[in-house]
């Protein structure tokens, strides 16, 4: 599997659209740090766009090498090397050289800031913490669903639709049932409702450890008094271990099953 | 040397293999021949692992490929459409199947030079032409001495001089007392490098012998008048 992703990864580092990403980071941290001059404002900025942005890129990017290197992927099946590991080396060749691009795209303007004699480097930190674990987890679920389908344009569509729910249509509906359902308590309802989407326990996640959780009024404080304690944490890690871990499994069991 | 037991495979609706039996012996040229959509590709990539069949037994040396991947080792495989990742360099693809093998000290050299690939090592395999790519493919294919070769439709795309130089190649890779498979719809081909053919019609083996056997049964004079009357009789 090591050797899947040696090559899997390689092939992504001389991929221009590594560089793109990697440049865009860049850009963004260098900006941001010049426009607000703060840096728990840049960070604040930055999660809205991470929360939204690395999912996307993720899904897109999982997607796309998956079809793109179906060729080389044929190759590999007919050589002496287990299949889930060939699924699992390039799997993991996709996401790590995603979370590479945004760990040092966003370290480096804030490093020569000076996040390290900042404050705010704990904050930073569990910024890139989750942004690495959303790359996982959907470069994981796009996988999951280009080895379901054949169909390049269907399992591209299926993968975009799934980013769309996720980080848009499910906060919807979940508003929409906060306010159909208001007369009734709804402190786990919601406490649920937000581990259920990594993408909004990322965001309470970030939100709460940068202590504006005031701004939200009366469910802030539900939800500091869950996610603040070092339990509310640990069940919101494993969780998101939880959403790599299972679509990883069923990307193991497809390819075991799948024929070429 | 390979040992196939009731193979049926179904893709969707379409029964593809249904009921296979074959018996390969350790050694020589096989030609696995049969229309299209009969199943010939389908049964190679049950043997490689690729296809997964619903039913039946597959051995090789005597050992159950299923779950196994180990036994790979002592195959190489040409396959029917040489698509390689576009944005390697012929070099660098050739020394990565070497790593991944774990063997390197493979006579890549010489089948380099028999093909003449030397100006095209440093090039882009996007970049390359059908029938070079095919070379390549042929280099990866022969470059690992294992006991069994098998060749989706070798002669595809290669120009007169190569198809001269892959007829020799697999009667010398015979002459070490290899297994070769070989599929093809070039008939010429076919009977200039074997004698032995297995026909498959419909999911199913329908002829298994010398092709002086199957002139006999179809009574026709020459092999590809005798491939055609079984077809004939499918056809109609």
């Amino acid at each position: 599997m090591i050797k899947i992703l040696k090559y899997s990864f390689y092939d992504l580092m001389r991929s221009r659209w590594s560089y793109v990403y990697f440049a865009f980071y860049l850009l963004l941290g260098v900006v941001l740090l010049f426009l607000n001059n703060d840096l728990s404002k840049a960070v604040i900025t930055l999660m809205n766009v991470i929360i939204v942005l690395v999912p996307l890129i993720g899904t897109i990017f999982g997607v796309m090498y998956y079809y793109n290197s179906k060729e080389f992927t044929e190759l590999l099946l007919a050589q002496p090397v287990k299949r889930t590991s060939i699924f699992l080396g390039q799997y993991l060749g996709v996401a790590l050289s995603l979370s590479m691009s945004l760990i040092i795209g966003l370290g480096v303007p804030f490093i020569f800031y000076g996040i390290f004699k900042s404050s705010a480097i704990w904050d930073f930190s569990l910024l890139l913490i989750t942004g690495t674990f959303l790359t996982l987890i959907f470069t994981a679920l796009a996988f999951m669903i280009a080895l379901s389908n054949e169909n390049k344009i269907k399992g591209f569509g299926y993968a975009i639709l799934l980013w769309l729910f996720m980080a848009v249509i499910y906060d919807g509906i979940f508003l929409m049932s906060l306010i159909a359902f208001e007369e009734y308590p709804l402190d786990s309802f919601s406490l649920i409702g937000t581990m259920a989407n990594p993408i909004d326990l990322s965001r309470v996640l970030i939100l709460l450890k940068l202590d504006i959780s005031a701004l939200l009024g009366y469910t802030g404080a539900v939800f500091q008094k869950f996610f603040g304690t070092s339990f509310g944490v640990i069940v919101s890690i494993a969780m998101l271990l939880l959403w790599v871990v299972i679509p990883t499994w069923i990307i193991q069991r497809k390819a075991k099953r799948k024929d070429f | 040397m390979i040992s196939v037991q009731n193979l049926h495979k179904k893709f969707g609706k379409n029964q593809v293999l249904q009921g296979v039996d074959l018996e390969i012996e350790q050694g020589g040229i096989f030609a696995i021949l049969g229309p299209n959509g009969s199943g010939k590709t389908t049964l190679i990539k049950s043997i490689l692992g690729m296809v997964i069949p619903n039913s039946g037994v597959i051995k090789i040396e005597g050992k159950p490929i299923k779950k196994d991947w180990k036994y790979r080792h002592k195959i190489d495989y040409l396959p029917q459409i040489a698509n390689f990742p576009s944005n390697l360099t012929v070099q660098e693809l050739i020394n990565m199947i070497k790593d991944l093998r774990g063997k390197n000290n493979v006579d890549d050299q010489q089948l380099i030079e028999l093909f003449k690939l030397q100006p095209f090592l440093k090039k882009k395999l996007g970049n390359l032409s059908g029938g070079t790519k095919q070379k390549v493919n042929i280099v990866l294919a022969f470059m690992f001495d294992s006991p069994l070769l098998i060749l989706d439709e070798p002669t595809s795309g290669l120009d007169p001089i190569s198809l001269l130089r892959l007829k020799d190649l697999i009667n010398s890779e015979k002459e070490k007392g290899k297994t070769i498979l070989i599929t093809s719809h070039i008939m010429s081909f076919v009977e200039q490098v074997t004698n032995d053919i297995v026909f498959l019609l419909e999911g199913k083996i329908y002829f298994k012998g010398s092709i002086t056997q199957l002139k006999k049964q179809t009574k026709q004079p020459d092999f590809e008048h005798a491939i055609a009357s079984i077809l004939q009789q499918s056809y109609d």
